[in-house]
């Protein structure tokens, strides 16, 4: 590549300006004021982490972390997400905090993407942990905790899919009893969304036809909570079956809470095997071709970090709901003070007094502007007028009047 | 994304739309048969509550995969080559054709491999796979050229017939995979255009079960 030209940057990086960065922030208040009021606390971790601990236990695949090297030639990550240091500091700075434990958080998170456009490298997560509670209440809690969350960021519409990796798992193990290459194999293609690849290997697994037509039939197992019923009826399994009822609970909880028209059943969507241990979430919004956020449970991870415990949460894609997120909040009250050098000392005063009742005040000295004054004088009587880019509701001018100058 | 319930279709220019209209017309959509040859880029289909975004075959899946699509149609070449985080709902059995070795007749090891082709990420992934370190040079077109003229020994592009081979005087050596085209969907389409799509799905797959 050649050299940088002066107003590049890394690829997948971005720069936020005023306006992007007052909506993000705003975003970003809501939504923690939201947590806040269900009783998660906010915490904060470091950027860096230890490859060997946070970076091999998180569920970002290894070439999608950013990875360095500290001076003593230990790999260092850039965090990729926020579960995996959430779960080491609940394993030691907050060992002797009793469960169940309610973390927040709002951070920026790095994956090392393929160059491409709108993959970002940094991006801003705000999610919740809800640790050491493994009831279908706490997934259903979070799941609308994610629910309000998003109203709160001010998402105008969006669905919350629902889907468990127990059934899959449970229907694989009783179809392909010990054929554990198969299941994976099986598995790979729903993980990689390859439906037509599923059923060409189908096609090809030796099998009964009864248990072929029901292992294909779990692609359409979609829907409100009917498609609980249809599940039960496709396994025997007990493992299949306890995944459904748990489902089923958390439905039911969801429906105490009044959001079942939120919520979506999808047995096809799966989440990470490996890292999910039950219940796995998506919300999608209108006018977004990506997720806006996704969670769900997974209770291995803390015994990574010496404190087996049940685990839940979900992290908000809070750059994406940027984009569909408007801007329909009114933009802040704002002064405009020119002062002579005479009336500085009241024109200050002045200033600090309207920052205090929490508004905005910009002070100019009266020179600098002269031959503008008179026109903006003029707009201002008019209303709200535009000064140097910036929106002002109000001119105030100090002194000029006796003198007869403007 | 749209969620006014219009869905969106990203569809191949050239070969595989005229198979892919047939197929959606004998599937009781009616979709005209001609504007493939209109230079009209956005295409209303009212009868079908759908509209076509015509496409070069190879940015179907971006179209999709960032939401501007909700839905494509797209050869498994392409599918495999780009990678792109999709749903691949349906093997709609057109456009069949096979992804190959080509080399000339009697062709031996050589020092440094080359192979000359316009899909670099298959073809690097199938040499590794078969354990073998090649050069792999992109081309965008003619690719029987490459070996005629010395530029490498052998290519991996996409067989139909073979007729293009067999007048350069080329061998197909091994297949890698064959190819036909797919219905694919975003994400959050997926989801939230569920029931179009689900419905879309069953027509076809009921006519190209007919069509075995």
């Amino acid at each position: 590549m050649s050299k940088p030209k002066v107003f590049e940057k890394p690829t997948g990086v971005k720069d936020y300006l005023p306006h992007a960065v007052a909506k993000l922030r705003r975003i970003e208040r809501n939504v923690l004021e939201c947590m806040r009021r269900w009783g998660y606390e906010q915490i904060m971790t470091p950027t860096m982490e230890y490859y060997d601990t946070v970076g091999v236990a998180s569920a970002t695949s290894d070439q999608k972390l950013f990875k360095l090297l500290n001076q003593r030639g230990t790999t260092i990550v850039l965090r990729s997400e926020m579960t995996s240091p959430i779960a080491r500091v609940v394993s030691s700075l907050l060992k002797e905090t009793p469960f169940p434990l309610r973390l927040s958080y709002h951070a920026n998170v790095f994956r090392a993407f393929e160059e491409e456009a709108g993959r970002d490298a940094e991006f801003f997560q705000t999610g919740v942990e809800l640790v050491g509670d493994p009831s279908s209440e706490a997934d259903a809690e979070v799941i609308a905790l994610a629910i309000a969350s998003l109203q709160a960021a001010g998402v105008p519409s969006f669905k919350i899919a629902v889907g468990h990796v127990g059934f899959l798992n449970g229907l694989f193990q009783e179809a392909l009893p010990g054929r554990t290459e198969e299941q994976m194999n099986l598995k790979s293609h729903l993980l990689q969304r390859d439906h037509v690849g599923y059923r060409e290997a189908l096609k090809k697994l030796s099998l009964e036809d009864s248990v072929r037509g029901e292992l294909e039939g779990i692609l359409r197992l979609r829907g409100g909570v009917e498609v609980c019923d249809q599940a039960l009826s496709l396994s025997g399994s007990p493992d299949a079956q306890a995944a459904i009822r748990q489902l089923c609970e958390v439905w039911e909880v969801l429906t105490a809470y009044g959001l079942q028209d939120h919520v979506l059943i999808d047995l096809t969507m799966i989440g990470d095997f490996s890292y999910y241990t039950g219940m796995t979430f998506e919300g999608y919004a209108s006018h977004l071709g990506f997720p806006v956020c996704s969670g769900g449970r997974y209770d291995n991870l803390l015994a990574q970090f010496g404190r087996p415990a049940a685990a839940t949460g979900f992290a908000l894609k809070t750059t994406r709901i940027l984009e569909v997120v408007g801007d329909d909040e009114a933009d802040e009250n704002r002064i405009l003070i020119v002062y002579t050098k005479e009336n500085r000392r009241e024109a200050l005063l002045e200033a600090e007094r309207i920052r205090e009742e929490g508004l905005v005040a910009v002070t100019e000295k009266e020179d600098v502007l002269k031959d503008v004054l008179p026109g903006l004088r003029a707009e201002a009587a008019k209303g709200p007028f535009v000064h140097r880019g910036m929106t002002f509701d109000r001119l105030v001018v100090y002194g000029l009047e006796k003198e007869g100058r403007a | 994304m749209t969620d006014n319930g219009v869905l969106k279709v990203a569809m191949p220019k050239g070969r595989i739309y005229k198979q892919a209209s047939k197929l959606f017309r004998e599937a009781g959509l009616s979709i005209p048969e001609d504007f493939d040859d209109s230079r009209k880029l956005i295409i209303p289909v009212p009868e079908a509550n759908m509209e076509f975004i015509m496409a070069k075959p190879v940015d179907v899946p971006t179209y999709v995969e960032y939401g501007v699509a909700d839905i494509g149609i797209v050869g498994k070449d392409v599918l495999m080559e780009e990678n792109k985080d999709v749903y691949e709902l349906l093997d709609l059995g057109i456009a069949k054709c096979r992804m190959s070795v080509i080399g000339l007749p009697g062709w031996k090891p050589v020092i440094h491999p080359r192979v000359a082709t316009k899909y670099p990420n298959v073809a690097s992934q199938y040499f590794r796979e078969q354990g073998q370190q090649v050069e792999v040079i992109k081309l965008n077109g003619s690719i029987e050229l490459a070996p005629l003229i010395g530029l490498a020994d052998r290519i991996v592009d996409m067989v139909e017939t073979g007729q293009t081979l067999k007048e350069n005087g080329l061998v197909e050596m091994e297949t890698l995979f064959s190819v036909t085209s797919r219905l694919i969907a975003n994400r959050v389409s997926y989801r939230l255009k569920n029931n179009a799509i689900q419905a879309l799905c069953d027509r076809l797959s009921q006519k190209i079960a007919v069509r075995g």
